[in-house]
């Protein structure tokens, strides 16, 4: 058993909320304290079980009015897969034209999320 | 310049936004939405989009949209609404100066002109606080960058600006830094924050800091800089109650890199030039309930006017202040008086618009001056409550908003904002 605190950023309230864990095997929530609503309850469950991030970063153009994309997760991954998927964007350049929302990468590290363009770059010439 | 005034190309214009970040998009969108037909947007940087074009991480747009997008995908929002209306852009031109008559001097590469302007709307943003603002001693090497300018370098120029981190100042900017050099393969070593609370939202300390292991150190400051040609290592102490540091808790940390998150100051040259009543605890303009200037036709709204915290309350307030911009050339004047002051009270740090009408609803923002858990922010006219607002917590780094009808406040001798 241990405990573990957050501040819940579900809203702006921004809980301070004091979770007990059983954290033998895998952490699982035994008690949640100092949430003001249901979902804060279900925000520090899911932060000690299971986090999820979305993440962002930039891929290399070719032939594009600008030398990057900005990039993100379509749906948030599990904090744990970040490094993993970071380390496949990596790998990845574009040639332009590249759209707002144009799949860079489907299901990075095998998550269940696709990586998208979040920004537009024009095609030189 | 040789020629005189009279020889100089000079145009008329209907409303002319200055600025092509969040706040001038959203203001020169509802200028043509409120029925102006001739808006014109100037803009220094090749592209519109201002700052978001460089926020790449996820978001924005949590109240305009009820989506999380990336500050690009927000930005392009507005900029298609923008171009749908076929609003009027320069890019790449720069605002040399602003008269009380609302003249512009304007110019883009290799042309001058003049622009004579109906209404004029402030929407320049802000720059950051560099080390020279905040003094720290030391060398002068490489390798110390504001957060922006790093967050520039990486996001648009795919520059990377160093390998082992520190960062200085718990703004947002710089959190949400600390996390992208980490992802990007950079060993930050960790935060300090000279204030006993961190200036940046509790949801990026979690995100950026705590997910990866970075330290935060409250209480703390750098106070060397150390390094010829690039840096090679900062000293940083704690301090006192007094904000100074104590000398035998000093230590070394080795770094290439340092980062500056330390405030942002609205970008106010042109307002000053135009005469405009300034707040000194904002940094930008005094503004009445229509976002109007001290000077007649002159509107302020966005980071030049105050610092937000969060872009969709950038978007709400310029879209007021264009409206009202519009209402002013339509209408010659839209301007009510306005002799209502609101001034901050107890644990209040500023509020906005200084002073109103009592003719129409309005919105109040305000900081606090301290962080504070479970208290009331509560309007009084004189002794006479007419508002009051419960938050489960109050954090100098968020902005507070409060609605109050033309009823409420009708009527009203002044204002006073305070948290109890």
């Amino acid at each position: 058993m241990s405990t573990r605190e957050f501040t819940c950023v579900v809203c702006p309230n921004g809980c301070s909320i004091v979770v007990d864990v059983d954290d033998d095997e895998t952490p699982v929530v035994t008690r949640v304290q100092g949430n003001v609503c249901k979902r804060g309850e279900s925000w520090a469950r899911q932060e000690v079980e299971n986090p999820m991030r979305t993440i962002a970063s930039s891929v290399p153009v070719r032939w594009g009015d600008f030398p990057l994309a900005s990039i993100r997760t379509s749906r948030p991954i599990p904090l744990s897969k970040i490094r993993e998927v970071m380390e496949e964007i990596r790998k990845v350049s574009v040639e332009a034209p590249v759209e707002i929302g144009d799949v860079v990468l489907p299901s990075p590290a095998g998550c269940d999320t696709e990586v998208i363009a979040t920004r537009k770059v024009r095609k030189v010439r | 310049m040789n020629g005189t005034k009279a020889e100089v190309p000079t145009v008329r214009r209907d409303v002319v936004v200055i600025g092509g970040g969040p706040a001038g998009l959203a203001a020169a969108v509802a200028a043509k939405e409120a029925g102006c037909a001739d808006v014109l947007l100037i803009e220094r940087d090749r592209i519109l989009g201002g700052i978001l074009n460089q926020c790449i991480h996820d978001g924005f747009g949590l109240h305009t949209f009820k989506e999380a997008l990336s500050g690009p995908e927000y930005a392009a929002r507005f900029i298609d609404r923008f171009r749908e209306l076929g609003i009027a852009a320069m890019e790449e031109t720069i605002v040399l100066s602003l008269s009380a008559d609302r003249v512009l001097e304007v110019s883009t590469r290799g042309t001058y002109q003049r622009i004579e302007a109906g209404a004029v709307i402030l929407a320049m943003g802000c720059r950051e606080r560099t080390r020279g603002a905040i003094s720290i001693p030391g060398h002068r090497p490489s390798g110390v960058y504001t957060a922006g300018a790093a967050q520039n370098f990486m996001n648009l120029e795919n520059i990377m600006v160093g390998k082992t981190v520190c960062i200085l100042g718990s703004g947002d900017i710089g959190l949400i830094m600390a996390r992208r050099m980490t992802l990007e393969g950079a060993k930050v070593e960790a935060v300090f924050e000279i204030l006993p609370y961190s200036s940046g939202l509790p949801r990026n300390i979690q995100q950026c800091l705590n997910d990866y292991g970075i330290p935060l150190h409250l209480n703390t400051t750098v106070t060397d800089i150390v390094g010829k040609g690039r840096l090679e290592g900062i000293r940083v102490a704690q301090v006192g109650e007094d904000r100074l540091p104590i000398p035998e808790t000093e230590r070394y940390i080795p770094c290439d890199t340092l980062l500056l998150s330390v405030g942002l100051i609205p970008e106010n040259e042109l307002t000053r030039d135009a005469g405009v009543g300034m707040d000194p605890v904002t940094g930008g303009a005094v503004v009445d309930d229509s976002f109007m200037t001290s000077v007649p036709g002159i509107f302020a709204c966005g980071n030049v006017l105050h610092v937000h915290d969060l872009v969709d309350w950038v978007s709400v307030e310029a879209a007021e202040a264009g409206k009202f911009a519009a209402c002013f050339v339509r209408e010659g004047s839209c301007a009510l008086p306005s002799p209502i002051p609101v001034r901050p009270g107890s644990g209040v740090r500023y509020t906005l618009p200084q002073s109103v009408s009592g003719e129409r609803d309005l919105t109040l923002s305000l900081r606090v001056s301290a962080p504070w858990r479970d208290r009331c922010v509560v309007v009084r006219d004189g002794g006479r409550e007419i508002a009051r607002k419960r938050e489960m917590r109050l954090h100098p780094a968020e902005m507070i908003r409060i609605d109050l009808k033309k009823e409420t406040v009708s009527g009203c001798s002044s204002l006073e904002v305070t948290v109890e």
